[in-house]
């Protein structure tokens, strides 16, 4: 059994959601996220919003899968900052659906003053409404300085427990400083571009398990909605308990988004 | 955070790792052996440099080895860009590794 707490079913097929509840998925959780091209206008996002919140948790019932989603726009359609205020004024109007646990994955994408100038709009949003928050931190060499940038941010707010914000795709170089801070810790199994299942388990090996997930975020690229499941054969391969394996897999995603009392499990 | 010591030995690890990783090696050994082959610009391409410079991290015997690889391969600034030129990444950055080559230019 396990919980995938941030894969993208937006972009999957119906084939995958079987596949993941023959291994064991329970529940997942879906941020908002960029489609591959810019939306050309605010109502794209709202259609987006109506299938992350209506479309999607009927298609993965049909699997016994809980979908749970978060809303925002993607730190790569932020460097437009009028279009990114218009969407986010969309938001308020979901946040009463049962299945939105928050405002997620905001972030940053290349660390520029637009991005941190919507990042922190999302952020004040969150805390107005006291949601919790999702965040994605930028690819391979721009990762390590947009994470301090976010963390910086966050702390500007000081109604935003770190208690309450997971932050996501945490690799070597960054993991300490995202466990040091008091926020909770994402690990995202990717082929190539962020952690194999192999270096997770190294990261749990070096850093412990507490207050740290994995998740598949399996999307349009090249990525594995498997990802947990192999992440759980890995460990289980090098001789970790049962216990440990089922911390990191579901005890642990489901003690932080539990803090939404929104989360439910199948 | 205390972390868990892996419950395998040495051995153990090696005899199952083993031949991945001396898959994975080979195949490194051949992308630079085809970057040398190959004709025309970018032999001097800063991402290469890269790589090469995450070889001399593989091989000093020092832990933590992937934390320090892509801390190598990370934009090391601390301010924000003013506009975003483009949405994706390289996999490593120029600046750092010029930084890396001179010491001196982190003063």
């Amino acid at each position: 059994m396990y919980i995938d707490p941030h894969v993208h079913m937006v972009s999957r097929t119906t084939d995958d959601y079987q596949r993941m509840a023959l291994a064991g998925c329970v529940a997942i959780t879906e941020p908002a996220f960029w489609a591959g091209y810019d939306r050309s206008s605010p109502q794209g996002f709202f259609d987006y919003f109506r299938q992350l919140t209506d479309f999607e948790p009927k298609r993965a019932a049909q699997y016994g899968i809980r979908h749970h989603t978060w809303l925002c726009i993607n730190p790569k359609e932020a460097e437009d900052p009028v279009f990114a205020r218009e969407v986010i004024a969309l938001i308020p109007q979901f946040l009463k659906c049962e299945s939105v646990l928050g405002i997620g994955e905001i972030g940053l994408n290349k660390n520029s003053r637009n991005e941190l100038e919507i990042l922190d709009a999302h952020l004040a949003l969150a805390a107005e409404h006291n949601l919790m928050v999702l965040v994605h931190t930028p690819h391979l060499e721009d990762k390590l300085k947009g994470t301090i940038l976010i963390m910086d941010a966050i702390r500007n707010h000081a109604r935003l427990d770190p208690g309450r914000v997971l932050i996501d795709h945490v690799e070597e170089h960054t993991v300490r400083h995202v466990l040091d801070r008091g926020f909770w810790a994402g690990m995202t199994l990717y082929p190539d571009t962020k952690v194999t299942p192999q270096r997770a388990v190294d990261i749990f090996e070096m850093h412990g398990t507490e207050r740290i997930w994995i998740n598949s975020a399996g999307d349009w690229g090249q990525s594995d909605p498997l990802a947990v499941p192999k992440a759980q054969v890995e460990m289980k391969s090098r001789g970790h308990s049962l216990e440990s394996v089922k911390k990191v897999s579901f005890d642990n995603p489901l003690a932080f988004l539990s803090q939404s009392g929104k989360f439910r499990i199948a | 955070m205390p972390g868990t010591p892996p419950p395998l030995s040495p051995r153990a690890v090696v005899d199952r790792y083993f031949l991945e990783h001396r898959a994975k090696m080979l195949d490194l050994a051949s992308f630079f052996d085809r970057v040398q082959r190959a004709h025309g610009e970018g032999a001097d391409d800063f991402r290469v440099k890269a790589l090469e410079a995450c070889a001399v991290v593989l091989l000093d015997g020092k832990p933590e080895r992937a934390r320090r690889m892509l801390e190598l391969l990370s934009d090391l600034t601390t301010t924000p860009i003013n506009h975003a030129p483009t949405k994706g990444a390289t996999g490593a950055c120029a600046a750092n590794l010029l930084m890396n080559q001179n010491p001196k230019a982190q003063a």
